[in-house]
This record gives structure tokens, C-alpha cells and sequence, in this order.
């Protein structure tokens, strides 16, 4: 088991957002975590992440174990750098005053491996989003929207993670850009990467993942392989319009 | 008429000088804490009595060892000083400001901090050492040359080469490295850095070891080109020097150099024309005009975010 998290409470001052939810990923698996607005999912990632409040909540029970180790007591720049874990934030926080190019040579800043695998990686990320390489020298923030998510991801994995969390990547994504995103992502999950998955859109996630949880306010509800959540009624009528 | 422009000229990039190397420390800390750092005038201080003890120990004052040349005494006096307060401007990161981010309080009472930090600094110093001024010893001989019936000195030369260095090596930071790309982004969004694995609280102390040095040189060469010090040096200089960075367009490098070197032009100006008395009057009236023009300075620009 790569991360198992272990009956997880946190609270945002004094309201619980998560009350004691459990799952795990597998090395080289896609799991997502589906579920409506509010319902904890984005919680989850930050908790995972160690991200320091105020933007993240706090853990008051439960634990979060990698590879069998705790790392409550982490900071999320370790987790990036010695774990190769890394999260691709809701709403994208890219560096809009850098350039694109800048964007993804500082996630390289923490890298230990080497020139070789730093370019070994800018230029999948650039094969894999054309774009990026056409925008190289341009400010981020005058990207378009579904650009900039992409960006979002490259930097992600230009910070040499091999388990990523996306937190809602399809967000401002035309159809056509989502599926192409969701195609290179499977891609880079059969070369090794591991994802943690993020939707709203329960029915593109589940077409992604081998794995689902489904997550209601702050609560795992069910949980199975993708296809057994598509087949579930339950899941059918309140996540995938009956 | 045109050798006292040009004399004035000459003045004011030297003025300037200090302005600029000073506004460019709360740039820094205001560009990626969103920080003014209003003990950062105070520190300015510290630097010029550091580097007064410094050189006097230097010179063989104190009796501990012979003393060196006044040149050599300059180029170890330089780094020594700029190290020493960059220690003392992260010793306040450390200690007072530190402690408040951990907590997430309101951006108002980490300001309030940094007022309280330089209040202590002066007074600090002022029980420490007394109220009585000090006078800078005299490093290297002054010498005046004359060109065109225009007079400079060897010190207004040295204080603006040293600004323009300052400026290109500052520049070639925030640019060109991955350290200076990471003080950029952090401005941008502190939330995201971490997730680039990189530690924001190395980030911040990096930031005061440059606002800090540079600062600590100002105050060597300010007190070498006037030669007296006393603890309440820094206040009125810092504060100047603040709102040059905020007409500069703070959070840009080349703003707070332009915006020192614009006060500093402004100021010598108005006294080579009016009665010095209207100094700062109509050098201020003059920024609250630009900023009620450009309220985001001369190089800011406004923050534009896409949904």
C-alpha cells in the first residue's frame, strides 16, 4: 500500500469538514474520490499533502501512512521532495507572473536526480501539452483557462513525483481538452505514475480509475472497483444521472 | 547654469543611491510577504553603527591588533558589514515576524511588529550606546576631481557605482535564478510553493539576507559620505526610502531604484531652486501626484487573476 489513510477527522476550527474517512492507493493504480460541492474531497488532498493552515484543515483523529509510515508531523515541502508525492491545486495556483517556462523549471528546484531526468521530463510534459512549448516564454497568467491547467500538471510532474494528486483537473476544460488531458494522464499512469483523482464529473472519473470511493459530506459512502461503482445504483442515480 | 545642472546631477544620483538601496529592502519583503517592514530604516542604522565598529576594529582602534591600510579596511568592512546586519534583519524575521505567520494572524499586526522592531532597534541602541553621536573615522582620503568645472568626489563616485552594482546583481537574482523565480512565485501565491518542494521559510530568510545586507551597505557608505551617526538615523531616511519604493512600484526591483533615484533627484532639485526649507514639501506634493496618477508606481503592475 503506497498511502492508506486511516480514519481521518479534521476539523477547520470548530466544524468538522471530514468525520473519520478511510481508504487507500495502491502503487500504480488511479483512484478517485467522487463526490458533490462540500462533500470533503479537496480536504482530503490538503490533509494528505501536510499543506500548514490557514488554507488547510487540522487532523484531530486518525492518520495518514506512507508506505506504512506516518507523515502527520511532515511539512508539504518534504512531501514533495523526498516522498515524489505532489498535489495539482483546485483553482490551479499557478505562478501567473512567471513565465511558462519559469513555472516548470521551479518545480525542478527541490530535485535531487540529476540534469538528465529533469530533461527527460521537461520534454514529456512539452510532448505531452504541445502548447506549453509554442507559450514557453510567456507570462502564465495570460494562458487561457485550460492552459493554465495544464501547467498546472506539467509543473506537477516536473517536480519529479511519481504520485500525483489532481484536485478537479477537468475544471474550465473544453470536452475535447479534458479527454485529451485524461488520455495523457493514463499515459503517464502506464510509465509509473501514480494518481489520486479528484471529480465532480463522476462519469469521466470512473471511466479513468481502476478505483472509486465515494465521498458525502465528510463520509465514505461506498467504495469498489470502477466498474462495480458504475453499476451501483446508488452511485447511478445521484452521481451519474440515474 | 549647465555645470550646476550637471553638479546637481551628480548630487542627486549619489542621494538617490541611498534611497535606492534602502527602498529596495522593503521591496523585497513587501514583494514576497506582503510586508512593509517598517523596522527596515532602523536596520538601515543598525548597519551604519556595525560598520562603524567594524571599521574602528578594523583600524586597530580598540587595541587588539595592529590596524590595517583605510582601503583594506574598506574591502573587509563591505562584506563584514552587510553579513552582520543581514544577521540582525533575519533575527527579527526569526523573532518577531516568524512566530505571527505560524499563527496566521492579520497582515495589520505583523505591521504593527515590524513598527515595534524598529522603535527597539533605536532605543536599543540609544541605551546601549548613549544619545552622543559618533563620527566615522575616515577610510579613504577624499579626493576631488574636476571636470568641466563639474566636482566629484571619489566617495560620490564609489556610492553610485555601488547602487548601479547593487541594482545588476540584485537584478540578475530575482531574474535569472531558481531562487529568485521562487521569491517572484512566492509573491504570487505562497500556498503553491511549498508544492514545489520548496521550503517558503528558506525563501523569506533569503529575502532579508538581501534586503538586510544591501541595507548595511547603505549604512557604511552613508556614514563614510557623512560621516556621523546617531541612533535615530535610520527613521526619517526610512521612511523616504519606503515611499520611493511605493512610487517605484513596490515589489519590482527596478521600481525601487527608480523610485530612490526619482525622490533623490526631486529633492536636490527643488533645494537648488527653492529655499531648502520646501524640500520636502514639494518633493512629496510631486509622488502623491504620480501615485494619484499610477496608484501602482512607476514598474507595478496590477495583479490580474483569471477565473
Amino acid at each position: 500500500m503506497l498511502l492508506s489513510v486511516q480514519n481521518l477527522r479534521v476539523k477547520y476550527g470548530n466544524i468538522e469538514a471530514l468525520h473519520g474517512i478511510s481508504f487507500h492507493v495502491n502503487r500504480g493504480e488511479i483512484v478517485t474520490l467522487i463526490g458533490a460541492n462540500g462533500a470533503g474531497k479537496t480536504t482530503t488532498l490538503l490533509s494528505i499533502m501536510r499543506l500548514p493552515p490557514p488554507e488547510a484543515p487540522k487532523v484531530v483523529e486518525g492518520d495518514i501512512l506512507y508506505e506504512g509510515q506516518s507523515i502527520l508531523g511532515w511539512e508539504t515541502h518534504d512531501v514533495v521532495r523526498k516522498l515524489h508525492m505532489d498535489l495539482s491545486p483546485e483553482g490551479r495556483r499557478i505562478f501567473g507572473n512567471l513565465t511558462v517556462m519559469e513555472n516548470l523549471v521551479l518545480a525542478t528546484y527541490a530535485r535531487k536526480d540529476g540534469e538528465e531526468a529533469i530533461a527527460r521530463d521537461l520534454d514529456r510534459v512539452l510532448s505531452l501539452f504541445p502548447r506549453m512549448s509554442e507559450r514557453r516564454k510567456q507570462r502564465s497568467e495570460s494562458l487561457s483557462g485550460g492552459e493554465q491547467q495544464m501547467l498546472a500538471v506539467g509543473r506537477a510532474i516536473m517536480t519529479g513525483c511519481d504520485f500525483i494528486l489532481l484536485d478537479e483537473p477537468s475544471m474550465g476544460l473544453a470536452p475535447l481538452l479534458m479527454y485529451e488531458m485524461f488520455r495523457t494522464l493514463k499515459k503517464l499512469n502506464e510509465l509509473g505514475l501514480t494518481i489520486l483523482l479528484i471529480e465532480q464529473n463522476a462519469k469521466v472519473a470512473l471511466n479513468f480509475a481502476h478505483r472509486g470511493y465515494v465521498l458525502d459530506t465528510g463520509e465514505i459512502k461506498t467504495s469498489g472497483t470502477a466498474e462495480e461503482l458504475k453499476r451501483d445504483p446508488e452511485v447511478k442515480k445521484a452521481y451519474l444521472g440515474g | 547654469m549647465l555645470q550646476s545642472f550637471l553638479q546637481n546631477i551628480l548630487n542627486a544620483l549619489q542621494w538617490g543611491s541611498f534611497y535606492s538601496l534602502i527602498a529596495l529592502g522593503y521591496c523585497l519583503v513587501y514583494g514576497v510577504l506582503l510586508l512593509i517592514n517598517f523596522a527596515h530604516g532602523d536596520i538601515f542604522m543598525v548597519g551604519a553603527y556595525i560598520a562603524f565598529y567594524c571599521c574602528m576594529f578594523l583600524l586597530g582602534k580598540f587595541g587588539v591588533f595592529a590596524g590595517l591600510p583605510g582601503w583594506m579596511v574598506l574591502a573587509v568592512a563591505i562584506p563584514l558589514t552587510m553579513i552582520l546586519t543581514a544577521v540582525v534583519g533575519v533575527t527579527l524575521e526569526r523573532i518577531a515576524y516568524r512566530p505571527l505567520r505560524r499563527k496566521g494572524v492579520n497582515r495589520l499586526y505583523v505591521v504593527i511588529t515590524a513598527l515595534m522592531c524598529g522603535l527597539i532597534l533605536e532605543n536599543g541602541n540609544l541605551a546601549l550606546l548613549g544619545a552622543s553621536r559618533k563620527s566615522f573615522p575616515t577610510l579613504v582620503p577624499i579626493k576631488v576631481f574636476e571636470v568641466f568645472g563639474v566636482t566629484v568626489t571619489n566617495i560620490k563616485l564609489m556610492v553610485i557605482g555601488v547602487a548601479i552594482l547593487s541594482f545588476l546583481l540584485l537584478h540578475f537574482i530575482v531574474t535569472r535564478t531558481k531562487i529568485g523565480m521562487a521569491m517572484r512565485a512566492i509573491s504570487y501565491d505562497r500556498f503553491a510553493v511549498p508544492l514545489m518542494g520548496i521550503p517558503a521559510d528558506t525563501v523569506i530568510v533569503f529575502t532579508f539576507v538581501l534586503g538586510s545586507g544591501f541595507a548595511g551597505l547603505a549604512g557604511l557608505f552613508f556614514a563614510m559620505t557623512y560621516p556621523v551617526i546617531d541612533p535615530y538615523m535610520g527613521a526619517l531616511i526610512g521612511w523616504k526610502a519606503f515611499i520611493a519604493a511605493v512610487v517605484g512600484g513596490i515589489g519590482s526591483i527596478a521600481g525601487a531604484f527608480a523610485g530612490g533615484f526619482l525622490l533623490g533627484f526631486v529633492e536636490i532639485m527643488v533645494v537648488a531652486f527653492f529655499p531648502s526649507t520646501y524640500r520636502d514639501l514639494i518633493a512629496f506634493s510631486i509622488l502623491l501626484l504620480i501615485l494619484s496618477i499610477r496608484p501602482t508606481g512607476l514598474f507595478g503592475v496590477a495583479r490580474r487573476t483569471k477565473i
